[in-house]
């Protein structure tokens, strides 16, 4: 049939190894992006056949054409050419999994109502096999009445069985409702077509029959989804579609699932053969351990745990390695560079935005490694199952667990995880709690203040009272994370009700080919898209702490700068003199009215903003203030001390206490300090909302906390 | 008072007689129809969700989708 290229769209139920045939037909001649406006992924990609390049659509799996959720909705709406940015598909592609035939025919016998050129794939009939499953493709074809071929992963034949089939396309569009609808049900349709879906919405016509039986089926109409007009009338001739099957004794809600499954058990019985029924599968064994009571959250912890030592053991030189090629880099560029004020953006500016970029990228290649072979090997799902009675009581989703206890090791690869969470809601308040875990980047803040003011106090024999504030502040992020989505889950719009059915599929191999795949698209995804926001951000942080210029005088400073408190510094340098006079410290100097009852001063203040970069800029940016050189061999003591020796020239007294201490150490837990967080959420959330409400309310309740800690401290 | 799937409390095997309330279109959808046998498998630790299996397929529901499936 297909001598010009066509569009062909591939449909499935979830699991159902749609993406691996996808990326077997494909290869890396594939897109990847978010549909504008909402948070699916959208994937297409191109194939050849006899020379002739086609255009192939993945659709979001979907159970049903009766969407519940907004993947659903899209793979529909691509299917029926409403969505605007989507080609209508010349041909369907429907991927169904051979061992569990039943339930994926259902999809399939609704897309064969849509009028559309339609081959159904028969996918995993090597494991149908195991189980005692054996269909037959050409029985089924005759059955349903369109073209059946059927595959196998481990078959390497499959890309030529499909383009085989393909090729072969001849007959034309299967003819709707081949499930044979009872007569009352048959008449209802065609009262609901006529009487209200052609002459008053704008849904096209091949859609006419999946909408009359959803309108049947649900006694509602979706208003945000089609055009229409006369809405009573609309309701009205459901009313009556709905009276003629009550009449004949049959459910409306219930008479097309039951009518379809019908069809289905008719079409199949003669086209499978099932032998050892009842036999327990590989997957019952496992599941017998893996979801128990006891031993699933045991096995569910200590894969978690060795997955999050695996990022932290396992990135950390990639790290250090990114780490110290964009130092040597930078001071190779300003080195030969001629020195000017282009050198310096593109050394402190540029290049530190894009090592802030690239140095997350470990993290997230890993993380999204382990993700992708928990969920390629059905497990992930598991795991939800195993934590969702826990998670639900405080407002999350069985699934949120792995992305939170990421959050750990980094907010960002936490963040893009929770695009496993189905349920919008669920999914945006696991978001929005996330970054409360204290991540790596706080390690450095928290590690120079507890060395500065906590004592070393030995307590209960093995424990230190540092140890215990270190430990301390990681309960403190997870507490404030549980209830943080307690209370969000309060204010929340239920929005729309999205039943909690899942799926737990089979075991198998994961895919490598799938895991490479979408590691790589994470990566790719986080460096392009969020690398724009935070090389942006870089550039105006290194603005506002390199202008306006200044140069540092000859000799004494003190009269020349009286805002300026400069008590504890004789021997300062021009670096510390230009950052106190740029921009970011007149901000510090500005704020430090605001930040005074949280026990903050301006030096604080500037450290602040800077540590808006990444929190660990914090360190340097005081390592800056208190001019000490990078030479230095401990920077941390040396930093130390100076903080502890600095005296407020007002009062006389240390400007850091131990209440100042706590209260920066809350501070840093709750603020949402970090530019890249705010950059992936943008990504993850299609929209600058969010980000903004999450920076606003984490800053807002860091800094009422902090306040609360530094007046309780300082008068004790 | 018709035996609901959430009344049950430890692993056996049923069969489906009717679904009603809110999500019930989504489950039937999911195979689950009257007349078709389930086995209830394991109770996830605080009692819910619960795995069951359907037409050969292994399947985790909550509470709120439990009590819509009437069993015999």
């Amino acid at each position: 049939m297909n001598t010009s290229p066509i569009t062909i769209a591939l449909v499935g139920n979830p699991n159902t190894g749609k993406s691996t045939l996808f990326n077997a037909l494909t290869g890396l001649r594939q897109q990847i992006g978010n549909y504008p406006g909402i948070t699916v992924e959208r994937k297409i990609g191109t194939f050849n056949i006899d020379g002739i390049k086609h255009s192939i659509i993945d659709l979001p799996g979907a159970y049903s054409l009766n969407f519940k959720k907004i993947d659903e909705r899209i793979a529909y709406e691509t299917l029926i050419g409403t969505f605007e940015h989507e080609e209508t598909p010349d041909l369907v592609l429907i991927v169904a999994d051979a061992s569990n035939l039943d339930r994926n025919l259902y999809l399939a016998t609704q897309v064969m109502d849509l009028n559309l050129p339609t081959i159904l794939v028969l996918n995993m009939v090597d494991v149908a096999k195991e189980r005692g499953i054996t269909v037959n493709p050409e029985k089924l074809s005759d059955e349903l009445g369109i073209p059946v071929v059927s595959i196998s992963a481990k078959n390497t034949q499959c890309i030529d069985v499909i383009k085989q089939a393909i090729r072969d396309y001849e007959s034309p569009s299967p003819e709707p409702l081949a499930w044979k609808p009872s007569l009352p049900l048959r008449k209802a349709i065609t009262r609901m077509i006529d009487g209200w879906i052609k002459p008053h919405t704008k849904i096209p016509e091949k859609a006419y029959y999946i909408e009359a039986l959803r309108l049947i089926s649900e006694n509602d109409i979706k208003s945000d989804f089609y055009e229409f007009d006369n809405l009573e009338l609309g309701k009205q001739v459901i009313e009556e579609a709905r009276s003629i099957i009550e009449k004949s004794g049959g459910n409306p809600m219930a008479a097309e699932v039951l009518q379809r499954y019908n069809f289905i058990g008719d079409a199949t019985n003669p086209a499978t053969v099932k032998t050892k029924t009842g036999e327990r599968t590989l997957t019952d064994k496992i599941d017998a351990y893996v979801t128990h009571k006891v031993f699933g959250p045991i096995i569910f912890t200590m894969i978690l745990l060795l997955m999050f030592q695996a990022i932290f053991s396992w990135a950390t030189p990639f790290m250090d390695i990114i780490d110290l090629l964009f130092v040597e880099s930078g001071a190779w560029l300003s080195a030969t560079l001629p020195p000017g004020m282009l050198t310096d953006l593109l050394v402190d500016g540029v290049l530190a935005g894009l090592g802030g970029v690239i140095i997350f990228l470990p993290q997230i290649i890993f993380l999204f490694f382990f993700i992708y072979i928990l969920e390629g090997t059905g497990y992930m799902a598991r795991a939800a199952f195993v934590m969702d009675g826990f998670m639900t009581k405080v407002g999350l989703h069985g699934r949120s667990v792995a992305p939170l206890i990421s959050g750990f090791a980094c907010a960002i690869p936490g963040i893009m995880a929770t695009r496993t969470i189905e349920n919008w809601r669920d999914r945006i308040i696991t978001i929005m709690v996330l970054p409360f875990m204290a991540c790596s980047a706080r390690l450095p803040v928290y590690a120079l203040m507890i060395a500065a003011f906590i004592p070393a106090t030995k307590v209960l024999g093995i424990f230190t009272l540092q140890g215990i504030t270190f430990f301390a502040l990681y309960i403190f992020g997870i507490v404030m994370a549980l209830i943080a989505a307690f209370v969000m889950k309060r204010f929340f719009p239920a929005g729309e009700r999205t039943p909690f059915i899942m799926e737990l599929p089979s075991y198998k191999m994961p895919k490598w080919s799938v895991v490479f795949h979408n590691v790589f698209d994470r990566g790719k995804i986080f460096v392009t898209e969020a690398g724009k926001i935070i090389i942006a951000i870089s550039i105006v942080l290194w603005f506002l702490a390199s202008f306006p210029k200044v140069d540092m005088p000859v000799f004494d400073n003190q009269e020349t700068l009286p805002n300026v408190e400069t008590s504890f510094d004789a021997t300062e340098n021009a670096e510390s003199y230009q950052l106190k006079h740029s921009y970011a410290g007149q901000f510090g100097q500005i704020i430090e009215p605001v930040i005074s009852p949280l026990g903050f001063d301006w030096k604080i203040g500037i450290s602040l903003l800077t540590s808006f970069a990444a929190r660990e800029v914090m360190v340097g940016t005081l390592n800056t203030i208190y001019s000490i050189e990078a030479s230095d061999e401990d920077d941390i003591s040396t930093l130390k001390q100076k903080l502890i020796n600095d005296i407020n020239p007002k009062t006389g007294k240390p400007v850091y206490s131990i209440a100042t201490a706590i209260s920066l150490m809350i501070f840093f837990a709750l603020a949402m300090q970090c530019m890249s967080t705010i950059a992936i959420v943008r990504r993850e959330t299609n929209s600058w909302k969010w980000p903004l409400a999450m920076f606003t309310y984490m800053t807002a309740l860091a800094y009422i906390c902090s306040f609360i800690a530094f007046q309780l401290g300082s008068r004790l | 008072m018709s035996l609901k799937l959430a009344d049950i409390k430890e692993p056996k095997t049923v069969r489906v007689v009717n679904i009603a309330g809110a999500d019930a279109v989504r489950i039937l959808e999911m195979g689950i129809t009257p007349g078709v046998e389930l086995e209830i498998l394991r109770m996830a630790p605080l009692g819910f969700p619960i795995e069951i299996k359907v037409r050969g397929y292994l399947l985790s529901l909550r509470e709120a989708e439990a009590v819509c499936i009437e069993i015999e």
